[in-house]
């Protein structure tokens, strides 16, 4: 690609901000009543990281949800207007291995810290909360995107739920890469939502970094 | 009538832009066509484009309002839909309404987006098989990626009757030292290029080259994607605007366009029924000459 310094991220969007919201009203509708559920489960997911055996079951819960919006959301409808997502779908099913193999193996034995604890907290209860974020903006709750359905608030809780864990070091990149893209998409679809993935991004391994607590294990 | 230099001094602005066909109705008989130079062949000088726009996937809803935007189109006399490979799902959301709507008469513009032959060929296959037409009208090296390979491909199907005319792109204003060395070292039907009221770089060589060797010109980017028609939006459209019968801005920047000599075919991008006939609208009536020209520009400049 020449002259690669005169492009924006605008010029790589290949789609329309009604295109891109439509997708989560179209997966809502193939999969209702599903959404219902999409924010007990990620709350279900954090409270069950308060114990050992229960971390176990959240990890491997969220490596099925990350093998289902791979495969459901990524390869089948998102990459349809965005090639470069078919790239991200494999990585998905990546994430979805790694997670299983965490859940076999069980959580780190050393809890991690009560803040680190409650950082986690925080990014469980926004990935629970985000679809709020659809009427916030004036979109129609249809369009909302829902922990376990869509690509964002399943990232962001999975980061959650790593900080509340304590997970290994193998279960960080692609959601944080996710977070990193999925900002930058939104950030040229010209919606302040951007900063929501961004923050989580950044902050979630800056807590995980700051709070130390058990060794890396995955 | 080939438009060499000498055709092209003749037309230029202002001088003779009433040598021009210019109908006064918006039917599809009465539309402004511009000749292909290379066959003589006539064409509607208002496209269809579809980045960004015709990109909506498996949506029903979506892929419908694309069939009604592409059924306005071939209503008001259009014919010349163009895409890439590049564009997501543009490309099968076509053969989804030209399979619907069957028109009559369809320009079909492709490009070819990838490196290496034999992946050019397999591409370009794919590409009519998603559209679902005989073949292509027009082939184009996209964003010169790969020219020097599938450059001589094209010209070789063009040769064996596989496609009818070969061309090469660019856009917002990239590489055009390099597309001007191939317009001048190739043989070339078509040359696509970014032009627009704010963006006239390619008036000072690109267009009177592609004047004197006979190449037809495609305007990408007309409405710089949508942005100079949505920062014009709450601005009264000045006095200047009825001279050349325009209605709306998008018209107005659409009649500032045709009215280079050397421009053939301009392919503003639109989602919107309303909006793809307002742009077919501008390829009728008259267009400014080289003074309104100069004063469109100036006023889009200072709004």
């Amino acid at each position: 690609m020449g002259e690669w310094w005169t492009y924006s991220p605008e010029d790589f969007l290949m789609f329309s901000p009604r295109v891109y919201w439509r997708m989560f009203a179209l997966t809502n509708g193939a999969l209702w009543p599903l959404p219902l559920v999409g924010p007990a489960l990620a709350l279900a997911a954090g409270l069950l990281c308060l114990r050992a055996r229960g971390a176990r079951v959240a990890l491997a819960m969220l490596a099925a949800l990350w093998a289902f919006v791979g495969w459901a959301f990524l390869w089948n409808l998102y990459g349809v207007v965005n090639w470069a997502v078919f790239y991200a779908a494999p990585l998905f099913a990546l994430q979805a291995v790694l997670l299983a193999l965490a859940a076999a193996r069980g959580p780190a034995q050393q809890r991690p810290p009560v803040p680190r604890q409650a950082a986690g907290a925080v990014l469980v209860a926004l990935a629970a909360a985000y679809p709020l974020l659809a009427p916030l903006a004036g979109r129609p709750l249809s369009e909302a995107e829902v922990f376990a359905l869509a690509p964002d608030p399943t990232a962001i809780g999975t980061l959650g739920i790593l900080l509340i864990a304590g997970g290994g070091a193998g279960l960080w990149p692609v959601p944080v890469l996710w977070c990193l893209f999925s900002a930058a998409t939104l950030w040229a679809l010209g919606t302040a939502q951007a900063a929501l993935p961004f923050a989580a991004a950044v902050a979630a391994p800056a807590a995980a970094l700051f709070w130390r607590g058990a060794p890396a294990r995955a | 009538m080939p438009l060499t230099r000498r055709r092209f001094l003749e037309l230029a602005p202002g001088a003779a832009l009433a040598a021009l066909p210019m109908p006064s109705a918006a039917q599809p008989s009465a539309l402004l066509t511009r000749v292909i130079p290379s066959s003589g062949e006539a064409v509607p000088a208002v496209g269809l484009g579809t980045w960004i726009t015709f990109n909506v996937g498996n949506d029903p809803v979506l892929r419908a309002e694309c069939t009604d935007v592409m059924s306005a189109f071939f209503a008001a006399g259009g014919t010349l839909i163009d895409s890439s490979p590049m564009y997501g799902s543009s490309q099968p959301v076509i053969g989804h309404g030209l399979a619907r709507l069957k028109p009559q008469r369809l320009f079909s513009a492709e490009k070819v987006w990838t490196s290496g032959a034999s992946a050019g060929a397999a591409q370009i296959e794919r590409s009519r098989q998603l559209w679902g037409v005989p073949r292509f009208d027009l082939l184009q090296v996209h964003n010169l990626l790969d020219w020097q390979t599938q450059l001589p491909r094209l010209q070789a199907m063009k040769a064996a009757g596989q496609v009818r005319y070969v061309g090469i792109t660019t856009s917002e204003g990239r590489r055009h030292a390099e597309l001007e060395r191939i317009m001048r070292e190739q043989r070339l039907d078509f040359v696509q290029l970014s032009y627009n009221v704010l963006d006239r770089e390619a008036e000072a060589r690109l267009l009177p080259l592609a004047a004197d060797r006979g190449i037809a010109v495609l305007v990408n980017r007309p409405f710089r994607q949508g942005a100079l028609t949505r920062a014009l939006a709450r601005a009264p459209l000045p006095g200047w605007a009825g001279d050349i019968g325009a209605t709306t801005w998008a018209q107005a920047l659409l009649k500032f366009i045709l009215a280079h000599p050397a421009v053939t075919v301009a392919i503003p991008a639109t989602s919107r029924v309303d909006h793809v006939r307002e742009n077919l609208a501008a390829a009728s009536g008259p267009l400014p000459g080289r003074a309104l020209r100069e004063r469109i520009s100036a006023d889009v400049k200072a709004l």
